[in-house]
């Protein structure tokens, strides 16, 4: 019997509601499978799950909000039958996850008008679950009112506050998704001590491979030079583990794989970065066909929960219309971010020669509790030397 | 659909297949708004992969593929119509 988890959706989303199930009691599923369809403030997701077998249960009624990690279904293992999860069942009694207060509850915290005086917020106590919590709600933690022992705030605390918030206005999808930005990126930035490098890449030559290769290409298979930038950005983090994994529970771990999240702006404002997957291992003209899905899928905010989950790495490109430099703030538990402006025309040095080439800055935003700068101006080295042969990316 | 094989279009029509593909990938845009003589990508906030996603529903509405070599002559609407035109009309 295999307890089917609500997976994770990224950093920034600790709860979804679920949609709808696309799958019922009794029905086969395989690895890698859509089984439910779960809304956060950022997009709809496709949920997939990651092992084979049979439905043996659903547990959560469309409707419900459910946190991370909650059981939400029951999968029988390939050959295992009814009567046997009947008996596992029996010996292992699953309750339905609670789930997350939606309903408007008689608001018991005060919210203060005024923030506490200095004194006062240094003996302030708050547990770091609900500082998380509230970060995650988007409440202002000083504006909560502690009940704990010795006046702590508690999880329980966030919540009131959060239901008396959720009665009091109509949830406005704009303002949840920028509630969710700025929770993410204020854990980041309290968090994560940031440091920045940026180097100039000469793109003379993957200009000229480019061209070469889309003026024999119709209209549908060309390639961007956003899809060299991603390539070579993974194939230059292979060789600097300590750039690209996850930062979690006081260590960091590396990724053997690299996921690549890929910032995307909405047109209706916000952001989100899902991944492209093993992204090292394919060729830049599967990359393209992933990376125009992905945009189409990002903007018609259909995706699925691996997308979020899995990025090892985030890159920024802020295209051809953009500004010339960007340094990113990192998305946690990851540990970088790799930022490329707009490509401009330069007057370059080259073998004693100046010469109009195009130029584009790429920047790296690292976390110092994984990496140096040493180590992240080498790997922007390499990132440079790679753009520099795009005919072997 | 379209007629475009041969068929001569005319002016409104190639229009209204702009319009419609712009709309497709920039929903947002009053079509009326939009300054015929000025930059089109400044106007529309069109990235690198919506003018890629936008030269493909032209493809796909006229049958016409624009290689990559023409991109710098489709500054401006006015300059997207006229060589639309021209190569509509020297195909039929």
């Amino acid at each position: 019997m295999h307890e089917f988890k609500l997976p994770s959706l990224g950093a920034d989303m600790d709860e979804g509601t679920l949609l709808e199930w696309r799958v019922r009691p009794g029905d086969v599923v395989k690895r890698g499978q859509v089984v439910a369809v779960v809304d956060t403030t950022k997009a709809a997701i496709d949920v997939e799950c990651w092992e084979d077998g049979t439905v043996d249960r659903l547990l959560v009624e469309p409707g419900t909000t459910i946190p991370v990690g909650a059981v939400i279904a029951l999968l029988r293992a390939p050959g295992e039958t009814a009567e046997q999860a009947a008996q596992w069942q029996a010996a292992h009694p699953v309750a339905a996850p609670p789930p997350a207060p939606a309903a408007p509850r008689a608001p018991v915290a005060t919210v203060r008008e005024r923030g506490p005086l200095p004194e006062e917020r240094a003996r302030r106590r708050v547990s770091p679950a609900a500082r998380r919590h509230a970060e995650a709600k988007g409440i202002d933690i000083e504006t909560v009112a502690g009940t704990g022992p010795q006046g702590a705030v508690t999880v329980e605390d966030v919540e009131r506050v959060a239901a008396a918030a959720t009665g009091a206005a109509v949830p406005d999808r704009a303002a949840e998704m920028r509630r969710t930005i700025a929770a993410a990126m204020a854990r980041s930035k309290r968090d994560i001590p940031h440091y920045y490098l940026a180097t100039e890449i000469p793109l003379a030559a993957a200009t000229r491979w480019l061209a070469a290769m889309n003026e024999r290409r119709p209209v549908t298979e060309r390639l961007l030079m956003a899809v060299l930038f991603i390539k070579a950005t993974a194939r230059a983090l292979v060789k600097f583990p300590e750039l690209n994994g996850f930062y979690r529970d006081g260590r960091f771990e590396p990724s053997p794989a690299v996921h690549v999240g890929v910032a995307i702006s909405l047109r209706q404002g916000g952001l989100i970065a899902p991944a492209l997957l093993d992204v090292n291992t394919k060729p830049p003209d599967q990359l393209m066909h992933e990376l125009a899905d992905l945009v189409k899928r990002a903007r018609a905010l259909s995706l699925r929960s691996s997308e979020f989950s899995l990025p090892t790495v985030t890159v920024t490109n802020l295209g051809d219309q953009g500004v010339e430099s960007v340094y990113g703030v990192i998305y946690p538990p990851q540990v970088a971010l790799i930022g490329f402006g707009k490509m401009t025309e330069r007057a370059w040095v080259e073998d004693g020669s100046i010469q109009i080439t195009p130029v584009v800055t790429a920047s790296l935003s690292a976390d110092h509790r994984a990496s140096d700068g040493h180590r992240g101006g080498l790997f922007l080295n390499e990132l440079k030397a790679l753009l520099q042969q795009p005919e072997k990316l | 659909m379209i007629a475009s094989d041969g068929d001569a279009m005319d002016e409104q029509a190639i229009r209204d297949v702009i319009f419609r593909t712009l709309r497709a990938i920039a929903p947002e845009i009053d079509p009326a708004a939009l300054v015929p003589d000025q930059p089109l990508r400044d106007q529309v906030d069109l990235d690198s992969m919506d003018w890629l996603n936008f030269l493909v529903g032209l493809h796909q509405a006229l049958k016409v593929d624009i290689p990559e070599s023409d991109y710098q002559k489709l500054y401006t609407l006015d300059h997207l119509m006229a060589y639309l035109r021209d190569r509509l009309s020297s195909r039929a």
